[in-house]
């Protein structure tokens, strides 16, 4: 199992963490040369390991030779190698976003700061994705929960901090909630190794507790209708940058987790009615979080809205992971992975376009958008393609997995689904258009503060990444489907 | 009663009161003590219930030493967060929670 490619798995978390160990030796708010080579190596990285998982199938690395239970196991399937490049990509235009800022954003003395969180945010990612056992996930978790929440309050206003300390208070009892469960779960089975606990939990009253923790714990932190309450004041109080990573990958850390456990060891016990209550909650996000966004006064408060909306859809999918036949089975899979990554791709170009526009007219408010449409059309064509994406209209990632999605609920026959994802399509449609509504109308002229068009290119890049992953699909889609869990992967890897 | 079912339960009770505690206070400083004694009663739980039938087990030992890194950690970054917020509002609760 041993051979030269292994080691770029722990290289994946080293990579980052490093860089967030040096840039906070002599904090500094835009120290592009140190940065640059860093961004550089972590991609670098990230490809290598990606290409590596997508030769070589699924690879296990035990950190210092350390067996577990002791050691630390990390585990690369297809999953985390295509998340790990996701956060790379994604990490990288944040951080050009960043770099490109003119100086009055780095007035706060918080600024200097923004580095060293920012690399440990991504150390923690890759170590949630990588984790192969329920312990280190709660580590990575941890990490990712305080870096993130000190990535929040850099932006340095009062509404920032608040929404930070909502944000800590939640994360804290998400995570006390998941770490009781853990425990629990040890003294049922002794261990807490993803791969060891395989033959699945049975039916105790100490796993149905931890269970029932865990899932609670979990749906906290990926802000589950309707426990979503601290997520849009904190993504949308950060600054552009940083909304754009909590949106697009930090809510997907606990997702993720969710889904390795129920679609892991806990898919015995994922009976139709519990799945079915999942797929109620996503629904509820869906319109729940579109409705707010229809509504809401500011456009990031409306980009944040709309994430608890379309995390709705990952919910909505886990009645068809399990609830269905086979083939159904294995579109849902490919659906809720397409949906992972289109819509980490959709909302980072949506938030950094939005900081931008935010930059350009001075507001917050989507009502004084008039006139942008003509002063920054760059920005207003990034924030319109990751649109498209997010509302699932043709060629997009976002259709690609919508439309996995419907077809998975077609071909179980549950109806209820088809018209919560035709629904979300509308109500997504609303409020995106709401806001080219606002930006077309004619508005007083010379009122424009201008911004780096770099902020744009960004912006389109990743929006331009979201639309090609629904042209090409099929390879990134082969890539998940590498050790996805034997319930719903049977069909997908051609196994018996 | 076995003692590690005593530990167990204790910890339950300090986990349970603590939430209540959590939920009550609205003061972000009392609410960050409710957390800590909740981490306690859940490390309670997992060194206690843990050792259950096996004898002295290494791995839950290293994971609450994990585990009050974590709290420490945490408790610090939200003791620097509030001072932040205290210093630029002169409030102690949430603005949701302000009741004046």
């Amino acid at each position: 199992m041993i051979d030269a490619a292994t080691p770029l798995i722990p290289l994946a978390v080293v990579v980052p963490l490093l860089w967030a160990v040096l840039t906070a030796v002599r904090p500094q708010v835009r120290a592009a040369w140190l940065v640059v080579p860093g961004l550089l190596a972590w991609c670098t990285t990230a490809a290598l390991l990606w290409s590596h998982v997508r030769a070589q199938g699924v690879t296990q690395y035990a950190l210092g030779g350390w067996a577990e239970p002791l050691g630390i196991g990390l585990r690369a399937d297809g999953l985390a190698a295509t998340l790990t490049l996701v956060t790379a990509v994604i990490a990288s235009a944040c951080a050009l976003h960043r770099l490109l800022s003119p100086p009055a954003e780095f007035a706060d003395h918080a600024a200097r700061w923004f580095w060293p969180l920012f690399f440990l945010l991504g150390a923690a990612l890759d170590g949630v994705w990588l984790a192969a056992d329920l312990f280190n996930m709660y580590v990575g978790l941890e990490l990712l929960g305080l870096s993130a929440v000190g990535l929040v309050t850099v932006a340095g206003t009062t509404i920032a901090l608040a929404a930070a300390l909502r944000y800590l208070l939640a994360a804290l009892l998400g995570s006390l909630a998941y770490l009781l469960g853990v425990a629990l779960l040890y003294a049922d089975y002794g261990t807490l190794a993803l791969a060891s606990l395989a033959n699945g939990f049975t039916a105790s009253t100490t796993t149905l507790v931890a269970l029932a923790l865990i899932t609670a714990g979990l749906c906290l932190k990926t802000a589950l209708f309707p426990l979503h309450g601290w997520l849009p004041p904190a993504h949308g109080a950060a600054l552009p940058p940083v909304s754009a990573l909590l949106s697009a990958l930090v809510v997907k850390a606990s997702f993720v987790m969710l889904l390795r456990i129920w679609l892991g060891p806990g898919v015995s016990l994922l009976v139709p009615a519990v799945a079915q209550g999942f797929g109620v909650l996503g629904a509820g996000a869906i319109a729940w979080g579109g409705w707010q966004a229809l509504r809401h006064a500011e456009l990031k408060m409306l980009v944040a809205h709309s994430t608890v909306a379309q995390l709705g859809y990952l919910f909505v999918a886990v009645p068809l992971l399990v609830d269905a036949s086979a083939a159904a089975r294995a579109s849902a899979w490919d659906g809720v992975m397409l949906q992972v990554v289109a819509h980490a791709l959709a909302k980072s170009a949506m938030f950094l376009a939005s900081g931008a526009l935010i930059a350009a007219v001075a507001s917050y408010r989507v009502d004084d958008l008039a006139g942008v449409s003509r002063h920054m059309p760059l920005a207003l064509f990034a924030f319109g393609l990751s649109a498209v994406s997010l509302m699932g209209l043709p060629p997009s990632g976002g259709f690609s997995a919508k439309w996995m999605l419907l077809q998975a609920a077609l071909a179980s026959g549950q109806w209820q689904w088809v018209f919560v994802l035709l629904g979300g399509g509308l109500l997504t449609a609303g409020y995106v258009f709401r806001v080219f509504r606002a930006s077309f109308l004619q508005g007083a002229e010379d009122r424009f503060t201008p911004t780096p068009l770099g902020w744009d290119v960004v912006a389109l890049a990743l929006a331009a990444s979201a639309i090609l992953l629904g042209v090409m699909a099929v390879a990134p889609l082969e890539v998940l489907r590498i050790g996805a869990p034997p319930s719903v992967g049977l069909l997908l890897n051609g196994a018996p | 009663m076995s003692p590690a079912l005593w530990y167990a339960l204790v910890g339950a009770l300090l986990v349970a009161v603590a939430f209540a505690a959590f939920a009550a206070h609205t003061h972000v400083v009392r609410r960050l003590l409710a957390f800590n004694v909740m981490g306690t009663g859940s490390f309670l739980i997992l060194v206690g219930l843990a050792q259950h039938e096996r004898g002295p087990d290494p791995v839950p030992q290293a994971l609450v030493l994990t585990g009050i890194v974590v709290a420490v950690a945490s408790t610090a970054l939200a003791l620097v967060v509030f001072r932040r917020w205290f210093a630029a509002t002169g409030r102690v609760a949430l603005p949701e929670d302000d009741t004046p």
